[in-house]
């Protein structure tokens, strides 16, 4: 079952540039796996050393907050669509 | 927003016969009529940058008849900014922001209050600059900036119209602890250095900012005016590649350190601790350990020195202008490390330091001992060693 995941901007050069990427997984935890095994230096910027989601990303199942859902416990089906939400900064001033 | 809320005030608030005409399209709304207009006369937005956001934010927020507005900017007009701050223009390129930026609102109606202040925002001097706005407009482009405006707004009640955009993705929210969440309860922390590349490594679409900062500035008005449904709890995100926009819910986090049931922060901080960044210096001095200027490394080449030139940039900046270094881009770095010789001097450049500057860190850990950053990268020597390059 394959659910999409949209990949923003800041971290697309670590997918092949790709906006967003199609992964089986009944679980947000397992779709983070599989993205993450299949683009293996989005990792480090997705998750921390010690295997946590980094407190500068956001992942949304449609439009929720999967800290207000079971976190990456959240189950997922093929019509639920995954966002990464990374925190950037610019303001076009520099 | 409480100071406007009294009627009082409003019947203080006159208006010109010019003002009349120059506000008509307003004053016939019913959801703005001329007591709207005079809210907005009555309000004072403070805008924290006069760059991508802040050129359209300033230009509709002063046409609107907002009677006070203040900006927040310490930089100089650079020809590089032209493409999106429209704020500025050509013969500004090398003035202060805040000059242009004051020329062209009183140009635009003369009839509002223009205060500057040319500073960086610091945890010293930034409740005193907002304690005596209505709405705080966040345009900044650096993480230690950002949570010390939404730290600032939530001790000060104060709403914090967001707005931050990146290549052709933007975002915006309005952060209002007392109605909703803060910036901290979206991302209680901010990325380290390094992981997240800023506008001037990205890039950005020129058209991008003046969406974004047009969307905070109907934000703006509609706070002032009351009306409508305001982004409290909501992010926008904007695609300018897919001509989209999406929206998440966002939740007021009951763990917020300073919004949250028990809150740990209770006055500014360090925000440049904050954010693991050193503090902001426009010299291009020290952006690693091991630094070396243009100077010495034209020295050491003119002297015939066996200089490695390692240029981290991306290929399509290469085709730009290049000091005809070995090119590695720093993502591929890992991978391509067997290309370089740790026998040699290795000088890693980039376009203004901050890449090679990792790039040099990293090396240095694979035990790189004689690999140096050069400091401002290609920018500075097109300055100070060959100015025949182009900058870009």
């Amino acid at each position: 079952m394959g659910v999409k995941v949209m990949i923003p901007t800041p971290l697309r050069a670590y997918t092949d540039r790709k906006d967003s990427v199609v992964v089986d997984g009944a679980t947000v935890g397992e779709l983070l796996d599989r993205l993450t095994v299949n683009y293996a230096t989005l990792k480090k910027h997705l998750y921390s050393d010690d295997g946590k989601l980094r407190n500068f990303v956001n992942v949304y199942v449609n439009d929720e907050d999967i800290r207000y859902l079971q976190h990456e416990q959240t189950k997922v089906s093929e019509k639920d669509v995954v966002s990464i939400i990374p925190s950037i900064a610019g303001g076009g001033v520099e | 927003m409480n100071k406007r809320e009294g009627t009082d005030v409003l019947e203080d608030i006159r208006f010109s016969h010019e003002e009349i005409r120059r506000y008509g399209r307003h004053l016939i709304m019913p959801e703005v009529a001329l007591e709207g207009q005079k809210k907005l006369k009555a309000a004072s937005v403070l805008l924290i940058g006069a760059g991508g956001l802040g050129s359209p934010l300033a230009l509709y927020l002063s046409a609107a008849g907002i009677g006070k507005i203040g900006i927040v900017d310490f930089d100089v007009v650079d020809q590089s900014n032209l493409q999106r701050q429209i704020l500025h223009s050509t013969a500004d390129v090398g003035k202060p922001k805040l000059e242009s930026a004051r020329e062209r609102i009183l140009a635009m109606n003369s009839n509002v209050k223009v205060e500057t202040y040319p500073t960086l925002l610091s945890s010293d001097n930034a409740l005193e600059i907002l304690k005596d706005y209505d709405v705080v407009v966040d345009g900044t482009d650096n993480f230690p900036t950002r949570y010390l405006v939404n730290d600032a707004c939530v001790l000060l009640k104060k709403p914090n119209v967001y707005g931050s955009i990146f290549r052709f993705e933007g975002q915006a929210s309005v952060f209002y602890a007392e109605e909703g969440p803060c910036y901290r309860c979206l991302y209680s922390e901010p990325p380290p250095p390094g992981l997240v590349p800023s506008c001037a490594e990205g890039g950005v679409l020129g058209v991008l900012p003046g969406i974004v900062g047009t969307i905070q500035a109907t934000e703006t008005v509609k706070l002032i005016l009351g009306v409508g449904k305001p982004l409290i709890g909501r992010l926008l995100l904007f695609d300018a590649l897919e001509m989209k926009f999406r929206e998440l819910k966002l939740r007021k986090n009951p763990d917020c350190p300073i919004c949250g049931d028990h809150p740990t922060i209770h006055e500014l901080i360090d925000y440049e601790a904050f954010c693991g960044v050193a503090p902001q210096n426009h010299n291009g001095e020290d952006q690693s350990a091991f630094d070396i200027s243009v100077v010495e490394l034209k020295r050491r080449l003119d002297n015939g020195d066996d200089v490695f030139v390692l240029d981290v940039r991306e290929p399509h900046e290469y085709e730009i202008v290049n000091l005809g270094g070995h090119m590695i881009p720093l993502n591929d770095l890992p991978e391509r490390v067997h290309e370089l010789d740790s026998s040699r001097d290795i000088v890693v450049h980039c376009h203004h330091g901050p890449r090679s500057a990792r790039a040099v860190g990293f090396l240095r850990q694979m035990g790189f001992k004689k690999v140096k950053n050069l400091a401002g990268g290609i920018d500075q020597w097109a300055v100070r060693v060959d100015p025949s390059l182009p900058r870009y």
